[in-house]
């Protein structure tokens, strides 16, 4: 995978690569920090890092401060199920934005049904509050050292986590506060 | 609980007749919240010491009511998450399903795409305006706002035949052409629109007392808006000039001109300045998309995708099957995932959608600016006065059908 050009110069805008080689940037980031960098997806003009799961904290906190990079910028927390069988089955994305290169790049955790556990970002982006506690909220993954981890969309006292696959469309029995 | 409480000095007073601090529960009901917001306000006297905003008492379940629905049964239901700006919700949707699919849009689509949602951002933030004024206490604007966006309601309702929901964007293109007239009703409405801009700054940009209960109050600094992943207007206000029409141009918003307006102090009043002055670059790129638009298709070349003409239904065999086909069966979209960022009139709304290969999506997940825009509303709000809250809270512009979803 680490054939590609080599180019530390990052293009002013992501380009889509062409199939089989890895932009610049994916080029760039391998070099400095294989052990997360391994799993790479580019598809649809979009670049996909799959992160263990105990290196996610040190992946966002060096994107962030990256001069090449410049990642400063968390968009969007956002989890998936995906589905009952399946193993892997949860994922955590994270979408992060540059406000100076004005690119973007995506991390993902994949997490056993068994072990939803994740370290937070929030020590890295204060805005990762709210959305952590909306993926806890709806697909139950834990985010350990998360400093206030409440349901947020839903009441405090809901069952279940709703955007699990196997969490009825209609809910079980209709709710009433009790 | 008394004896613990730590005043800042500026507020130490000599005898205190009440040693304590109180919580208030503003909201769900008052009527400056827009919407369905709680906020948990302690209260220190009249200063604020800690807030707490408490949503989802709006939640509905869309992005579950998604993984039921065919892709396009999808576009109505993002209708009704940001209320005030659908046809952004739309655009968004629509052009992350034609990013899985690779579609190629029509210019002529793109084009219109371009100037309903200039037309809708105005509307948007005519609501704002409206409402953020009536907050402070200044009712005529409302009144004046509400007389333009009556005449872009109007103007969408003839293009898509719903005036609060829409669904004017399909999957590979429109829903349908703009009607006879449009273009002249729009070049009516944009020959307008300027004079009432003037207007709205006459009733409240020099105005003494609104500057006062703006002016340097909700203050927040451009590392920290970014920190809090704030966007839109809202960022722009904090002198951080960004706007996704710029930066991930998207729907031919690269061949416009137009200015991003940003304001340095991160106050009320620069998020006020900010929307204003947006409102007439909106009007600038709908002018420039309106003189752009020249006959042609607008709907992709994609038989599989998208709906075929009604007189092409009654005569084509194949047209009449392939329309069969996507309203039983729906159409199957690759597997894989985007994420596509669009700039609504809150700041960067996102839509992620996950596909596992069918004509049902397996996740859709909708970054909405207004659910970020609140969250930092506590670093705003905290150490200002009680009734600049209620400023606060308007110039973040939130929309709780889209905090809750």
């Amino acid at each position: 995978m680490t054939s590609g050009p080599e180019n530390t110069e990052l293009p002013p805008e992501q380009t889509p690569s062409l199939e089989g080689t890895p932009s610049p940037l994916v080029t760039a980031l391998q070099r400095e920090h294989p052990e997360w960098t391994a799993q790479v997806i580019e598809a649809f003009g979009e670049t996909t890092f799959v992160i263990p799961r105990d290196q996610i904290v040190a992946a966002c906190s060096f994107l962030k401060s990256w001069p090449e990079g410049q990642f400063n910028f968390l968009a969007d927390i956002c989890g998936a199920d995906r589905g009952v069988e399946e193993e892997p089955r949860f994922e955590v994305n994270y979408h992060l934005f540059s406000t100076t290169k004005f690119h973007r790049i995506r991390l993902k955790v994949v997490l056993n049904e068994e072990d939803t556990h994740v370290p937070t970002v929030t020590g890295v982006w204060r805005t990762a509050n709210w959305h952590e506690r909306e993926t806890f909220d709806l697909f139950g993954v834990i985010f350990d050292g998360h400093p206030d981890l409440r349901r947020i969309l839903l009441p405090d006292d809901w069952q279940g986590h709703a955007l699990r696959k196997d969490f009825p469309l209609r809910g079980y029995e209709p709710y009433s506060l009790k | 609980m008394s004896s613990s409480v730590t005043i800042p000095p500026q507020f130490e007073v000599v005898d205190r007749p009440l040693d304590t601090q109180m919580t208030i529960s503003m909201g769900p009901q008052h009527p400056s919240t827009h919407g369905v917001l709680r906020l948990e306000l302690v209260l220190d006297g009249e200063m604020v010491v800690k807030t707490t905003p408490d949503i989802g008492y709006l939640h509905t379940g869309m992005e579950k009511l998604f993984e039921y629905k065919k892709y396009q049964q999808g576009i109505v239901i993002t209708d009704r998450m940001d209320y005030l700006n659908p046809l952004g919700n739309n655009l968004a949707y629509v052009m992350a399903g034609e990013k899985l699919l690779g579609l190629e849009i029509p210019v002529r689509a793109q084009t219109i795409r371009v100037l309903m949602c200039e037309l809708q951002r105005i509307a948007s933030h005519l609501v704002w305006l409206g409402t953020h004024a009536l907050d402070i206490g200044a009712m005529t604007v409302f009144f004046y706002c509400f007389r333009e966006r009556e005449k872009i309601l109007n103007l969408i309702e003839a293009a898509s035949g719903g005036r609060l929901t829409p669904s004017y964007f399909r999957i590979g293109g429109l829903m349908m052409d703009l009607p006879a007239g449009f273009e002249n009703r729009c070049k009516q409405f944009l020959n307008d629109f300027p004079p009432a801009l003037g207007e709205f700054h006459k009733l409240l940009t020099g105005n003494k007392i609104f500057q006062r209960r703006t002016q340097g109050i909700g203050l927040i600094s451009a590392e920290d808006a970014i920190d809090w992943g704030l966007s839109g207007p809202c960022l722009r206000g904090s002198g951080v000039n960004l706007d996704i029409r710029r930066a991930n141009p998207y729907s031919s918003y690269e061949n416009y001109d137009f200015e991003v307006p940003t304001e340095p102090d991160g106050d009320v009043w620069s998020r006020y300045m900010v929307r204003m002055r947006e409102m007439k670059e909106s009007h600038k790129i709908a002018a420039q998309a309106l003189s752009r638009l020249q006959p042609g298709p607008v709907k992709a070349d994609a038989p599989k995708v998208v709906l075929p003409d009604r007189a092409a239904m009654k005569t084509h065999m194949d047209a009449l099957i392939h329309h069969f086909l996507i309203v039983a069966e729906g159409f199957d979209v690759p597997a894989g995932e985007v994420y596509h960022p669009i700039e609504a009139s809150k700041g960067e709304l996102g839509v992620y959608i996950k596909s596992d290969g069918g004509p049902k999506p397996s996740r859709v997940h909708f970054r909405g600016p207004s659910f970020v825009n609140l969250s930092a509303l506590p670093v705003m709000s905290e150490g200002e006065m009680v009734a600049d809250v209620v400023a606060i809270i308007g110039s973040l512009d939130v929309v709780l059908g889209e905090i809750d979803r």
